[in-house]
């Protein structure tokens, strides 16, 4: 009785950890893009109007 | 605690506005969040550990520990939908600045575990039932609420300025909250194959502790690992807002 019931378990859990690691690793990628994009304006000297008065605060000094 | 100091000489501004500033959001969010990471992974090993290990059910045999998955997925489908909806009286009432960013950034993920409750409960629902789908109360409603979590990501991310769809969206979420205690109350108010609840009802949960205990670690599990992934998916939307804001300076001053 529990080996024909065990696919139905296996499938599950199998479907269920697939589709929330895809989920993390969207959200994951997705982050570190936005990051790398801010990286690359601030490096081209594109400020935020709070940061243009104090550059201190802008961590990619480069 | 540096950055602190700057703030103390002026008046001391309420714990509600100190997160409506963006910066600092990003600052508390950065401590907090590899912490609920390590926390919510622990929780969900755990859960899963002693649902897998738990005795098999009389009557559903092994089946039973689907049980631990698809529970917390339907909790979360409908707590995501509410923390949207909290979220919501943020951007109509306060029009506080992180509100539209929560709604966007929790949609997805709302979407993902209401089509994982879905999803199991059709797995479970064969075997058990002897169907993989009814178009009964409590299935239709959870299956409307998937609708709707899609519904919202497309006008979230249908207009091009970010914050121009958050008030359509936040009328959207409350709208559609009304469904949420349709799908809870589904399973007394209409005939469905559905079983009714065992675990939030009057007179306490109906359920042996070999079963509440992984179902409730599980649970939290869970609700922590929805709430690491908002966080991070918060971060980046405040990030691509910023990074939008600077390509369109950067664009102007290209003109000029």
């Amino acid at each position: 009785m529990q080996a024909e019931y065990s696919a139905f378990i296996a499938a599950a859990y199998g479907i269920s950890a697939v589709a929330i690691l895809a989920l993390f690793v969207w959200i994951f990628f997705d982050a570190r893009a936005q990051r790398k994009a801010l990286k690359g304006l601030e490096a081209r000297g594109v400020r935020r109007r709070s940061d243009v008065a104090a550059p201190r605060n802008a961590e990619s000094a480069r | 605690m540096t950055a602190m100091t700057d703030l103390s000489a002026s008046a001391k501004p309420s714990r509600f506005s100190l997160l409506a500033n963006p910066t600092r959001f990003l600052d508390l969010s950065g401590k907090v969040q590899p912490w609920l990471y390590g926390v919510a992974l622990v929780a969900v090993a755990a859960g899963v550990f002693l649902g897998l290990t738990a005795p098999a059910d009389y009557q559903q045999g092994a089946t039973v520990e689907i049980m631990f998955i698809h529970v917390p997925f339907a909790w979360l489908a409908m707590m995501i939908w509410t923390v949207m909806s909290l979220s919501a009286l943020g951007t109509l009432v306060w029009r506080h600045p992180l509100a539209d960013v929560s709604i966007k950034a929790a949609a997805p993920i709302g979407a993902v575990f209401t089509a994982l409750c879905l999803i199991t409960g059709s797995i479970w629902g064969r075997p058990m039932w002897g169907t993989w789908w009814v178009w009964d109360a409590r299935l239709t409603s959870v299956f409307v609420l998937f609708l709707m979590y899609l519904g919202l990501i497309a006008l979230t991310r249908a207009l091009e300025e970010p914050g121009k769809a958050a008030r359509p969206a936040a009328i959207l979420v409350l709208v559609g909250f009304v469904n949420i205690p349709i799908i809870k109350f589904s399973v007394d108010w209409w005939n469905t194959l559905h079983q009714p609840a065992s675990v939030m009802r009057m007179g306490g949960p109906a359920m042996p502790a070999a079963y509440l205990t992984p179902l409730l670690v599980s649970a939290v599990g869970f609700t922590l690992l929805f709430f690491a992934l908002h966080l991070t998916a918060m971060r980046t939307e405040i990030l691509r807002r910023r990074v939008a804001a600077l390509s369109r300076l950067a664009a102007r001053r290209a003109e000029a």
